[in-house]
């Protein structure tokens, strides 16, 4: 194993058990934004989707890297979006829970 | 520079982990999914200055962002409320099938006989990916509609998928030992495509979220893969952070309805008959109808009503229609409450976000668990929607598909009134003992029309 393979393979294993740990208590209505939002994280593929695009040299490497950037960009930009749009609900819910308070003292 | 390079990929790796952490608190959440998306620019910024472009690579990363954003932003802008999961599961699958193909693209770089430590991470993003790619294509098609939501399941079905499988493991094998030929990896490719559409036909519509969730998890992992393979460290950290947290969020969720992960993925093998068997014997029994004004009436002189939210109140886009005869219960000195699933709609958390959209009072919105001893004490129930949530089967019928799943104690009310479309089954594709019970009143039609008619009529009761 090169010492470059150990380091990754390092990374990866202290990635595990942070994943699983930061999320452990999660309530079941955030269950779905949490999957939209860890969604769109992955999309960092775009970062690799990038790297063999701009090496693209032949008519396969062009198809290969152009396809690749478009469904990267397409899970980057609409997986926050729509994790954005999912949590502005919620956000309209605690404006909502003063107004009971609000409706009484009329 | 390098040393800078690796130090930005550092910060977006801390962002990602601190994003996730806020997204997992109902107050943070919001600001978690930027912190992430901070890391994401940050990530991608560190990136660019790296590349050395082709004419054509400069070309093609140009309009491709251009073209992807572009979907993307229309895609989550425009998207309904109700359609999320299936517009989630789209992206999901996008990142899939990206995964793969950088893969591929390495491995050509690589030529015919690359180093097994690169062989083997490229071979299993292609094997993931494809599969994460093609099963959520069908996730997608059962949320929309666009084919049945009832599992699909034939006689040797299992040994089918176990042949796929093998011959996915024999390609493995080929490209790894032999030669890494465009024939053996496309193959591959085409092979784990047909395994994600075999993996995901046999589960139900309503275990999509979970469905989702899992290939959402191996679309992290086959990313991670691809990091190896192109030696990125951002990659590698944020792949694996979402493999690992996804992959507990999937059992979080089978958890939720009361089954264990197998029993979702796999549970439909063998249960079609006893399914369709039992609906069979349910034909010709008699339901309960009654006036709008009966059932106004019923409910402006209850004491306490509980509202049952599901589906049915999304589809019908209903909540503002729901919360303004709540209001005008509540006038009338009704108590009212809001029974929430823990999966009521097509996702976790849908009924806090809609009935949050029409300004109903967080305090009137009660989880299962807080709730369900109230039921004996209500008047009336009132199910706007939903089915499988307050169906007995899940507690009185072992083999039940649904069995074991928690359920609300609706049957305990002393009355129950169910607005639906039709008597259909609910989308788990079972009958509901509920809607025969003498106590149940049926109410069909649209629920928001037929909740307008009622708001009318409670007005003038």
């Amino acid at each position: 194993m090169t010492s470059e393979l150990l380091n990754e393979f390092t990374f990866f294993v202290l990635a595990v058990f942070v994943g699983i740990e930061v999320i452990s208590k999660v309530p079941t209505m955030l269950h779905t934004p949490l999957m939209s939002g860890t969604n769109a994280i992955h999309g960092i593929i775009l970062v690799g989707a990038l790297v063999i695009a701009a090496n693209a040299n032949s008519p396969v490497t062009v198809i290969l890297g152009f396809l690749a950037v478009v469904l990267a960009t397409t899970n980057v930009v609409g997986g926050f979006v729509v994790t954005d749009r999912m949590l502005e609900m919620f956000k309209g819910r605690q404006a909502a829970t003063k107004t009971p308070e609000a409706a009484k003292t009329k | 520079m390098t040393t800078l390079y690796a130090l930005a990929y550092l910060l977006a790796a801390v962002l990602f982990i601190l994003g996730l952490k806020q997204l997992s608190s109902p107050r943070t959440a919001r600001n978690g999914n930027y912190t992430a998306a901070a890391g994401m620019i940050i990530a991608l910024a560190a990136t660019v200055p790296q590349l050395h472009f082709t004419s054509a690579g400069a070309i093609i990363v140009l309009i491709g962002v251009i073209v992807g954003g572009g979907v993307g932003t229309i895609g989550a802008r425009q998207v309904k409320m109700t359609a999320i999961p299936q517009m989630v599961a789209l992206f999901n699958g996008a990142g899939g099938g990206a995964a793969a193909l950088v893969a591929v693209a390495e491995l050509l770089r690589f030529g015919s006989h690359p180093p097994i430590n690169e062989a083997l991470p490229s071979v299993f993003s292609i094997v993931i990916g494809s599969v994460s790619f093609a099963g959520s294509l069908v996730a997608f098609a059962k949320l929309q509609e666009l084919m049945t939501g009832t599992p699909i399941t034939y006689p040797g079905q299992q040994v089918v998928n176990g042949l796929i499988a093998a011959a996915i493991i024999g390609f493995v094998i080929a490209v790894l030992a032999i030669a890494s030929i465009p024939f053996s990896f496309l193959s591959l490719m085409v092979l784990a495509l047909i395994l994600g559409v075999a993996f995901v036909l046999p589960i139900g519509g309503a275990d999509m979220p979970v469905v989702i969730s899992l290939l959402n998890a191996f679309t992290g992992l086959a990313v991670a893969a691809s990091g190896f393979t192109l030696n990125n460290f951002s990659l590698i950290v944020a792949g694996t952070l979402v493999g690992a947290s996804g992959s507990l969020l999937t059992k979080l969720m089978s958890d939720a309805m009361g089954r264990s992960l197998g029993n979702v993925l796999f549970g439909a093998f063998g249960q079609v008959r006893t399914a369709a068997g039992a609906a069979a014997g349910k034909e010709g029994r008699r339901v309960r109808t009654s006036s709008i004004e009966d059932l106004a009436t019923l409910l402006a002189y209850s004491r306490r009503v509980i509202i049952v939210p599901g589906y049915g109140l999304a589809v019908a886009q209903a909540q503002h229609a729901v919360r303004e005869l709540a209001d005008l219960l509540e006038k009338k000195g009704v108590e009212v409450n809001y029974a929430i699933h823990p999966v009521a709609g097509r996702m976790p958390g849908h009924m806090n976000v809609l009935l949050a959209e029409a300004n109903v009072p967080y305090e009137q919105l009660k989880e299962m668990d807080e709730i369900n001893d109230d039921f004996k004490d209500a008047d009336v129930v009132l199910v706007v929607g939903a089915n499988d949530v307050v169906n007995p089967a899940a507690r009185n019928t072992p083999g039940s598909p649904i069995y074991g799943m928690p359920i609300l104690n609706a049957d305990q009310a002393k009355n129950i009134v169910f607005m639906k479309r039709s008597m259909r089954p609910g989308f788990a594709g079972i009958d509901n003992d509920l809607l025969y019970d003498p106590k149940t009143i049926m109410l069909f039609g649209d629920a928001k029309d037929s909740l307008t008619k009622l708001v009318n009529a409670v007005k003038a009761a």
